[in-house]
């Protein structure tokens, strides 16, 4: 069984090498600030012990107040998993594309970038992938009629 | 009770006997051809010719050997397309078992579940490549409607907006026999055709030939 890992701990690790990045944490998840969002996530993916080679998968939440990205992470190697949540203002959803680090995000980040409004910032061919283009609005948001 | 030795009821050299007298018959009573059966063809033919209507013979033929084409495997619904044609129901008491993988050897088009906007364009295109005289069955709640998503900002409401419907079969998904009675309707449908239809459709297609 895959151990999911307090998000506290790792949260400590993060903050003795990226300062200001955790914003909060506790034991089932980490939340990011996005400006350090690829930071972390390399960091997560390269420091020895922890090592997330592999991405499950990527939830885009509306929140009303605003939206938050929930990425589902595992090390194949360590056979344990980490929750990681960025959010971003209704305003301006903002979020750094995380597709240089684990290519499995391309099309996640596409769907959510279709479904959800979110930009994701340097993905390499960010367009719409479920609805077709020209499709007018975002459905999956809540105030979408 | 014993069973004797052998377990015959006469020697041996007897059934050999029998055989041969049996065998002794039948040569004495096969010593001439037997009649032709076609002889009495030449002076009979007329009592022996069937009259009926093209309609008839073309409806016939279509009724029995309607392929479907494994086209609009949409969603939920084509597991009990799926269901219909296995043993149990049994698609193939109706000459409907070839599922063809290509809409050019198909007649029938079942759409068995939802259809998207997106998905609309591909359906349209299969049934034009469809060849003619060619039928659609829509399967089940959302290919009638669009069913629980008719209101959805990607679902076509209805499959009969993309292509014309012969037969709307009820159900979220419909049973087998649902199926089944829809496409039966579909066969009385197909027997109440006539060729002349087809045949003003090839007028149309010879150039300088009627309108």
């Amino acid at each position: 069984m895959t151990k999911p890992l307090a998000g506290q701990e790792v949260a400590k690790q993060i903050e003795r090498q990226i300062p200001k990045a955790v914003l909060e944490s506790n034991e089932s998840w980490v939340v990011i600030d996005p400006d350090s969002l690829l930071q972390v996530a390399q960091f997560l993916q390269t420091t020895p012990g922890l090592e997330f080679d592999y991405l499950n998968c990527i939830a885009g939440v509306d929140y009303l107040d605003y939206f938050e990205i929930v990425y589902h992470l595992s090390s194949i190697q360590h056979n344990h998993s980490l929750v990681l949540k960025v959010r971003c203002s209704r305003e301006n959803p903002q979020v750094p594309s995380v597709v240089s680090l684990w290519r499995g995000a391309d099309f996640q980040e596409r769907e959510i970038y279709d479904l959800l409004g979110v930009t994701f910032v340097r993905h390499p061919n960010l367009k719409r992938i479920f609805m077709w283009e020209g499709f007018q609005g975002h459905p999956l948001r809540r105030d979408y009629l | 009770m014993e069973v004797e030795k052998g377990g015959f009821d006469f020697p041996l050299e007897e059934m050999d006997l029998n055989e041969g007298r049996q065998i002794e018959e039948l040569m004495s009573r096969s010593q001439q051809p037997l009649p032709d059966p076609d002889d009495w063809l030449e002076e009979e033919i007329s009592r022996n010719v069937l009259v009926t209507t093209i309609d008839k013979v073309f409806n016939w033929g279509r009724h029995y050997s309607v392929w479907p084409a494994g086209a609009g495997m949409l969603a939920c619904c084509a597991m009990e397309f799926v269901a219909t044609g296995a043993s149990r129901f049994d698609i193939s008491r109706f000459g409907m078992e070839i599922m063809r993988a290509s809409p050019r050897q198909a007649d029938l088009m079942i759409v068995a579940g939802t259809l998207t906007w997106k998905m609309a364009r591909a359906l349209r295109l299969l049934y034009d490549q469809m060849a003619e005289p060619k039928w659609v069955v829509a399967m089940g709640a959302c290919a009638i409607s669009g069913g629980t998503f008719a209101h959805s900002y990607s679902v076509v409401p209805g499959v009969n907006r993309i292509v014309p419907v012969d037969v709307y079969v009820p159900g979220c998904p419909p049973r087998p026999e649902a199926l089944l009675y829809g496409i039966m309707k579909l066969h009385k449908k197909i027997d109440e055709r006539s060729v002349r239809e087809d045949l003003v459709d090839l007028r149309r297609l010879i150039p300088g030939r009627g309108k």
